[in-house]
């Protein structure tokens, strides 16, 4: 049998002294990989200096190959995707194991992202409704995916799923995020220059910029110093003004309590913020961010006044923490670690 | 069994899988296994929320292929509200989703699945990638593509706010409309997507068809299967991406069905295994007879050669021409060479590029109406496109407020789960004989799904994970003899 764990490849390896970077997706959806792809032209100067030893997307490296790195021989693995089942607990232990550096990659290993929302149900909820429940599932034994089946003589197994969503940091140790479903091509071009030329923030950084999303949106013009909002409007039902503050028009927009440095690229396409950059500075926690700066914007003169306002939003647990749930300070029914296998 | 042999992960697709291959004493495979190893719970979580927001949550189902989902959310809910968009949105819609079309397809071609063949199925594994087609066909070509690609993206990216998640449908109509100079520059940039998708067929005549070996893995018994064929067409029986009828014909090439997306439950079931996550879509009227080809199996596949299979013919005149010498080579239609979808996706891309120039040549296209506000209480609707990688179907129920009560999601790599695990088990049948196996021999394997471009992350929607493939060797009494990851 030929060797498999050849490491670092043959058409890269001839040229010393490049700096080894992995890129590994977790829970994700592959956005994360199409936002590196999408550096196009912008990354052919920087794989002078780089050699990328894994990336399942594009390059044929295996689990074998990780395991024959030496300790620190990577120097940054950028991990998207959030966690939630033992195989992917082992590859992001493995990861930093080896890598010098960890990059929590977009929404999802940075807050747990879109499929977070995960965790405001339970896992028997989501296996039922997708194998026993279905309009097109025909199950009449009730057959759920099992961790062991036989098969002919074949032994299968599959990775347990666990009860809940986790970010990259619930699970191991993170140096840095880069923030956003997807990022930016830009943001990334910036932290991979500036890890290549050992330009480092402090340890646990943010890597965009610690302005709120309200202080560089466009819209801010239109914003009015003090926001009454009547009731809240839908987008299903009424068409925003492509030009005023959402939320001065009763658009729910996480503009206050989303950090900035996404370009407002949704706002640029007439549809209001859904968070997936994360709390600005200084607070831990995007609902009630947002909620601190509702009671401020709701036209009611009474506490009650104000609750009849609230009330008109829809869905505030899936508006207001769309991205970010397993981070939250709500973070999930169950946590313990015990719990998620 | 004496031998078991795991691929982790599999590579060069989108999302995680495990190919686990048993070989007997002899050392011949007796049985291969794609298993499917995550899901993530959309039809669950989603529950409760504002209709609305599926056309910005589904797209995080993929990211490679968001505005498939995004156009499918969004007829959804035209259809829920039963609001039909202005035909300007309807144009803008489309283009967008055309752009898109040939975006992906060509991102397959020269990243993911093109390799193989440019670079070669047994090339050393370092170099079987973007980087070693860049070192094959020179830095001038390579920089074209990506810069056309980059060009298309930025179009996507403008008329569609995010191209990875974009923010642009919304029930009955878009959330922005083109300005003339857009217009403009989108036409420049249509003409270099035709271009570009003209060079890719030639590239692949050039390199596949003009190359013994390479055709001969096409035409090869071990990547074929005679399934039924699955696919949208127009009112005219072509190939359709945006909207259609579901056309579905039998490994003879004769149509048993043409529905409306609709009528979706009516003819297409899920079976489940306990081995893997991901379903196994098959045809009602055929049942579950396992996993098998021929004309009394239920199975049937999606995606680009279907598409081609199941329509009368292709939409515009270019992408005819490429479709006639397609099956004029292959042997007459349906043809059935799995690894011919690589060829078809290219025949795709190139009817993607003309319908671009179509509707930016209509001076409609940067009208003001685009939108029509529903008025409608929101009870059940259904959506479908044709993604890059098969027919893809939302379904949504809500409430009289339109939060969501039920949600049903088939989706497009979901259709091909069984064909997959076929033609994984068959080519690694017939690769790997005699207990010899190598790196070249598994990634001729991995050929096998490569041709479907699966997207796991679409197909696994149901709950986060991702598997990538490994293989293990197993001895006649199960002890494990060693494990083997490329």
């Amino acid at each position: 049998m030929e060797p498999h764990g050849n490491g670092a490849g043959t058409a890269q390896s001839t040229k010393a002294a490049k700096t080894k970077v992995a890129f590994y997706w977790c829970a994700s959806c592959g956005g994360c990989e199409e936002a590196v792809v999408d550096l196009a032209e912008a990354i052919l100067p920087v794989l002078d200096k780089v050699e990328i030893v894994l990336w399942p997307v594009a390059l044929d490296y295996k689990l074998e190959d990780v395991r024959a790195w030496r300790r620190g021989e990577v120097a940054v693995a950028f991990v998207n995707g959030s966690v939630r089942s033992s195989e992917q607990e082992m590859w992001v232990e493995l990861l930093r194991e080896k890598c010098g550096l960890v990059v929590a990659f977009g929404a999802c290993a940075h807050l747990g992202g879109i499929p977070g929302l995960a965790n405001a149900t339970t896992r028997d909820e989501i296996l039922a409704n997708k194998y026993q429940r279905s309009p097109t599932v025909d199950n009449p034994r009730g057959v759920l995916p099992q961790r062991d089946t036989r098969v002919d003589g074949a032994e299968l197994e599959l990775p347990e799923l666990w009860h809940s969503v986790r970010p990259l940091d619930q699970v191991i140790d993170v140096d840095y995020y880069l923030p956003g479903c997807a990022p930016p091509p830009e943001l990334i071009g910036k932290a991979l220059l500036a890890i290549l030329a050992g330009q480092l923030p402090q340890k646990g950084a943010v890597l965009t910029t610690d302005k709120s999303l309200c202080e560089t949106c466009p819209r801010n013009p239109t914003k009015p110093a003090e926001l009454r909002v009547e009731r809240f409007r839908r987008i299903a039902t009424e068409a925003p003004d492509p030009t005023h503050c959402f939320l001065a028009d009763g658009f729910v927009c996480l503009g206050p309590a989303t950090r900035g440095g996404c370009g407002e690229r949704c706002i640029r396409g007439n549809m209001p913020c859904r968070g997936c950059f994360g709390p600005p500075p200084g607070a831990i926690d995007q609902g009630t961010k947002f909620l601190a700066s509702l009671g401020a914007l709701t036209a009611g003169e009474t506490e009650a006044e104000a609750a009849a306002v609230a009330a008109t939003m829809a869905d505030p647990l899936g508006t207001l923490y769309r991205f970010s749930l397993p981070a939250s300070l709500l973070r999930a029914r169950r946590v313990a670690k015990e719990v998620h296998r | 069994m004496s031998r078991r042999i795991t691929i982790n992960p599999i590579t060069r697709l989108e999302g995680h899988g495990n190919i686990e291959i048993f070989l007997d004493d002899q050392g011949d495979v007796q049985r291969a296994f794609f298993q499917v190893p995550e899901l993530r719970g959309f039809e669950t979580f989603c529950l409760g929320r504002p209709a609305e927001e599926m056309a910005r949550i589904t797209p995080r189902i993929c990211g490679v292929c968001p505005t498939a989902h995004h156009m499918a959310s969004v007829k959804a809910l035209d259809d829920l509200w039963q609001v039909e968009p202005p035909p300007v949105a309807r144009m803008l819609r489309e283009l967008a989703y055309h752009a898109f079309m040939c975006e992906d397809h060509l991102l397959h071609f020269y990243y993911l699945g093109g390799p193989d063949f440019v670079v070669g199925p047994e090339a050393p594994k370092g170099e079987r990638n973007i980087l070693g087609v860049i070192g094959k066909v020179g830095l001038e070509v390579a920089g074209r593509v990506i810069a056309t690609r980059r060009r298309v993206r930025g179009m996507l990216e403008t008329m569609m706010g995010k191209v990875v998640h974009p923010v642009f449908g919304v029930p009955g109509g878009v959330s922005k409309g083109m300005t003339t100079a857009e217009r403009d520059e989108f036409r420049k940039i249509a003409g270099e997507a035709l271009e570009l998708s003209r060079f890719s067929l030639q590239v692949f005549r050039d390199v596949v068809l003009k190359d013994a070996q390479n055709l001969g893995l096409v035409l090869d018994e071990a990547y074929t299967h005679r399934t039924h064929y699955m696919g949208l067409v127009d009112a005219d029986g072509k190939v359709a991406f945006y909207d259609g009828q579901v056309r579905v014909v039998d490994p003879t090439g004769r149509r048993i069905l043409q529905f409306a997306a609709r009528d979706y439950v009516q003819h297409v079931a899920e079976h489940v295994e306990p081995w893997s996550y991901i379903t196994f879509p098959y045809l009602k009227q055929k049942g579950w007879q396992g996993f098998q080809d021929g004309p009394d199996s239920g199975v049937y596949r999606v995606a680009p050669l279907a598409r081609l299979n199941v329509a009368d013919g292709m939409a515009t005149v270019e992408a005819q021409q490429a479709h006639d010498e397609l099956f004029a080579t292959l042997g007459g239609k349906p043809a059935h060479q799995t690894l011919a979808f690589h060829w078809a996706r290219l025949v795709e891309a190139l009817q993607a590029a003309e319908r671009m120039q179509q509707l930016l040549a209509d001076p409609a296209i940067t009208g003001t109406e685009i939108r029509r506000l529903p008025k409608a209480e929101p009870k059940e609707g259904v959506g479908v496109v044709e993604a890059p990688r098969g027919t893809l179907i939302h379904h949504y129920w809500t409430d009289p407020q339109g939060l969501l009560t039920k949600v049903n999601l088939v989706v497009a790599t979901n259709h091909n789960a069984a064909p997959i695990a076929m033609s994984v088990e068959r080519a690694a049948k017939h690769m790997i004989r005699n207990g010899q196996v190598s790196d070249g021999l598994l990634n001729k394997v991995e050929m096998a799904f490569r041709a479907y471009d699966p997207c796991h992350a679409c197909a696994t929607h149901t709950l986060p994970g991702r598997m990538p493939l490994r293989a293990r060797i197993h001895d006649g009494s199960g002890r494990l003899l060693a494990t083997l990851r490329q």
